[in-house]
């Protein structure tokens, strides 16, 4: 009776980076802005999320974005079309808060290019004047570039290496537009948590409201390890029940940069262990 | 009941008691004085037919003993393994009074594992009533309850929010003490009397109760649990290292972190472990964390006598070399440059008054902070219940715990053809309690479905 998780289009949309559509007509017609899947690839697999780009509700399909790093996001990344995946479930997380700010900046980087397209298109919706910021280490990792001129009212490009747009990150786009004397009535980010940090460290002396989409360690997704724990206002949320949306001004990111780098030496050796075992199956 | 050599044990997850063979097994049911009037059966939460069962395994009638059993217990394997028999039914027995009670436990495994091992006894269900029931949760409760409504002639949906069934069976005791292959069978015992289990769906969050209703559902039983963490709400919690027991277990038992890097899941455990905590849970924790290779103190607030954890658990993890600190509890982590815990802070407690649970409440002594080293950290001080299925949905009553309201005598919640039991109900308790509680409630149910109400 219910959607199996069939993987319907798959494109490499820069390096090691890939866009899939999935079949989920259950996700597909509760999803909303901001909300996030957790997938288990095989049966041997962990859980891990990702965060909904798009949704077609009449055609049950969900789609997401993601960058190879682990083995987890390397073995999706391998699936072919007609492929299924063995488990994903969702939505979770609270939805965006989208509705009419004013004038708003969306920040975006890294894989998180992507991520903003779905926060720029509904914030646009609503009426918003959308500036869009998005950053890179190099040109070729810039994503839905094309798709996000066209919802936005303006766009800004950084990459660290200067091959295309401001040379530097999005945090020094945002604080120079901010320097010239433009004002924003909201922020958005999402992206790398040191890129979160900078955002917020801009937009802090402004007052602006800004909300980071945090994206830490997470295992069942529903509330129950406390994996995701994070820091916000002093107190302790659950990013997975609570966000993953918070108001960056009030988020610990030193802490969130720990906890992320908590299994860097597993995830070496998971890495190694796939090489290892790929030919074999 | 034999087990397995300490030596074997700390080097792998393979189950610690080993069972009865049917000699021993036969041997231990001849003990038994068959009781006119059976204490034992008034200790099961859902009073199997304990003289009768025992009889047959007396007389080597393994069958009819597990049918016996089945009649009033449709997961004999695991109730056998993890029931706290020695506070139930084994704590009531007779010859318990001047010494050594009957080991009826380790008889009810013996007849579930003769079952597993020569194939599986077929249960009479009744003919189909054209009821549809979903029950949401797949654990002890849930299982239970579909179980009984399935045998009742219903048709019954399971929807489970992780990816494997089984609840806290699954995701929360470890292999040494409830194999999971032994979980599947029961969940596949279930399955045969035509329960459908759908993995992967919260409802609350995928499909609402309303929806359920929708999709055709005459009542809807709710069995979700406590699977939400506590934490100490102490400074430094969120160092790395620093486990709730709900994630140290998940990816232990759940996604098999103990066979990393075959399963993709890590679990990291250092060279010093402390387990805070004097539960079921908490002996979990520290035997697992002992097995991965950590030296592991566990740390309790009170003395060994208040421990919550049952006896035998106890004795397990001190024969495997967990070590015990009481009298002391955490005042804060204490972590190095890098965001990692170096440390527990403790405090030395005092026993004073008894408390609202007849304990002596612990006390802190001032002055008495003293430092434990340890890189990884386990959280055991219980689980809060899991409410998500009915978050937002005004008809059902919660209460301040965020326990579900029900009427004590059908376990039916303040919505009408909506029911819950276990511990979404009482709070953290055990796997028997919730199933008893899931039986009366399904019977509830089937008196509902069967136009008992105004439906």
């Amino acid at each position: 009776m219910l959607g199996r998780f069939q993987v319907l289009e798959k494109e490499t949309l820069a390096p090691g980076i890939k866009r899939m559509v999935i079949s989920a007509p259950l996700i597909a017609e509760k999803a909303k802005v901001g909300q996030f899947v957790i997938l288990r690839v095989d049966e041997y697999g962990e859980r891990f999320p990702l965060t909904l780009v798009e949704w077609d509700e009449e055609k049950g399909t969900i789609t997401v974005i993601f960058q190879e790093v682990g083995v987890s996001t390397k073995k999706l990344g391998s699936l072919k079309v007609g492929d299924k995946i063995r488990d994903i479930v969702g939505p979770l997380g609270n939805p965006s808060e989208i509705r009419y700010y004013g004038d708003v900046a969306v920040v975006g980087g890294g894989v998180g290019t992507a991520l903003v397209y779905p926060q720029a298109k509904a914030l646009k919706e609503a009426g918003n004047r959308v500036t869009t910021i998005l950053g890179a280490r190099t040109a070729e990792l810039l994503l839905l570039e094309r798709e996000l001129a066209e919802i936005s009212d303006e766009l800004y490009i950084s990459t660290d290496d200067g091959t295309k747009g401001f040379k530097g990150f999005t945090s020094d786009v945002l604080k120079m537009l901010l320097e010239e004397g433009r004002r924003f009535d909201y922020v958005f980010a999402v992206g790398p948590a040191p890129m979160l940090r900078a955002v917020a460290e801009v937009t802090r002396p402004y007052k602006i409201k800004t909300v980071a989409s945090l994206n830490p360690i997470m295992v069942d997704g529903t509330g129950m390890c406390g994996a995701c724990r994070v820091t916000v206002g002093g107190e302790v949320k659950f990013a997975c029940v609570d966000g993953p949306e918070f108001d960056a001004h009030q988020v610990d990111f030193r802490e969130l940069m720990n906890r992320l780098h908590a299994y860097i030496d597993k995830e070496e050796e998971a890495l190694k262990h796939l090489e290892k075992t790929e030919g074999r199956c | 009941m034999p087990k397995l050599s300490v030596e074997e044990r700390i080097h792998s997850f393979k189950e610690v008691a080993l069972g009865y063979t049917e000699k021993q097994a036969i041997a231990e049911a001849k003990r038994c004085l068959q009781c006119k009037v059976p204490r034992c059966v008034e200790g099961c939460p859902v009073n199997i037919d304990i003289p009768a069962f025992i009889k047959f395994i007396s007389e080597g009638r393994f069958e009819e003993a597990i049918k016996k059993v089945r009649e009033k217990n449709s997961l004999p394997a695991i109730c056998g393994r993890v029931c706290p028999q020695e506070t139930q039914c084994m704590g009531r027995c007779v010859r318990g009074i001047k010494g050594t009670p009957i080991n009826i436990g380790a008889l009810e495994r013996f007849v579930a594992d003769w079952e597993r091992r020569t194939g599986r006894i077929k249960t009479e269900v009744a003919p189909p009533t054209g009821r549809k029931v979903a029950v949401v949760g797949s654990g002890p409760a849930g299982l239970t309850a579909a179980a009984e409504l399935a045998k009742l002639g219903h048709d019954v949906t399971i929807f489970e929010a992780l990816h494997k069934p089984g609840g806290v069976l699954m995701y929360g005791i470890p292999e040494f003490r409830m194999p999971k292959d032994i979980v599947i069978d029961e969940i596949n015992y279930v399955k045969s009397l035509g329960v459908k289990i759908e993995t992967d769906i919260i409802i609350g969050k995928v499909i609402t109760l309303n929806e359920l209703f929708e999709m055709g559902f005459d009542a809807v039983f709710i069995g979700t649990g406590a699977g939400l963490p506590r934490f100490l709400g102490i400074p430094g919690e969120n160092l790395c290292g620093i486990y709730s027991a709900n994630e140290f277990l998940i990816r232990i038992n759940l996604m098999k972190a103990y066979r990393f890097p075959e399963y993709d899941t890590p679990v990291k455990v250092g060279k010093r472990v402390a387990v805070i905590g004097g539960g079921n849970v908490a002996m979990d924790a520290a035997r697992s964390a002992l097995r991965l290779g950590g030296d592991v103190t566990v740390i309790y607030r009170r003395t060994e006598l208040e421990m919550p954890a049952r006896r035998e658990e106890i004795e397990n993890a001190k024969e495997e070399g967990v070590k015990f600190l009481f009298l002391a509890t955490p005042v804060r982590f204490i972590g190095d440059d890098k965001g990692w815990v170096r440390a527990v802070e403790c405090v030395r407690m005092r026993l004073g008054e008894p408390d609202e649970t007849g304990r002596r409440r612990p006390i802190p002594i001032e002055g008495s902070e003293f430092k434990v080293e340890a890189d990884t950290v386990v959280v055991a001080i219980g689980q809060r219940p899991n409410p998500i299925a009915v978050r937002g949905e005004k008809s059902i009553k919660l209460t301040s715990h965020g326990t579900i309201v029900v009427n004590p005598e059908t376990y039916e919640t303040t919505r009408r053809g909506v029911f819950a039991g276990g511990d979404i109900v009482t709070g953290n308790a055990t796997v028997i309690s919730a199933m008893g509680a899931a039986k009366k409630a399904a019977k509830a149910i089937h008196e509902y479905l069967m136009g008992g109400g105004d439906n």
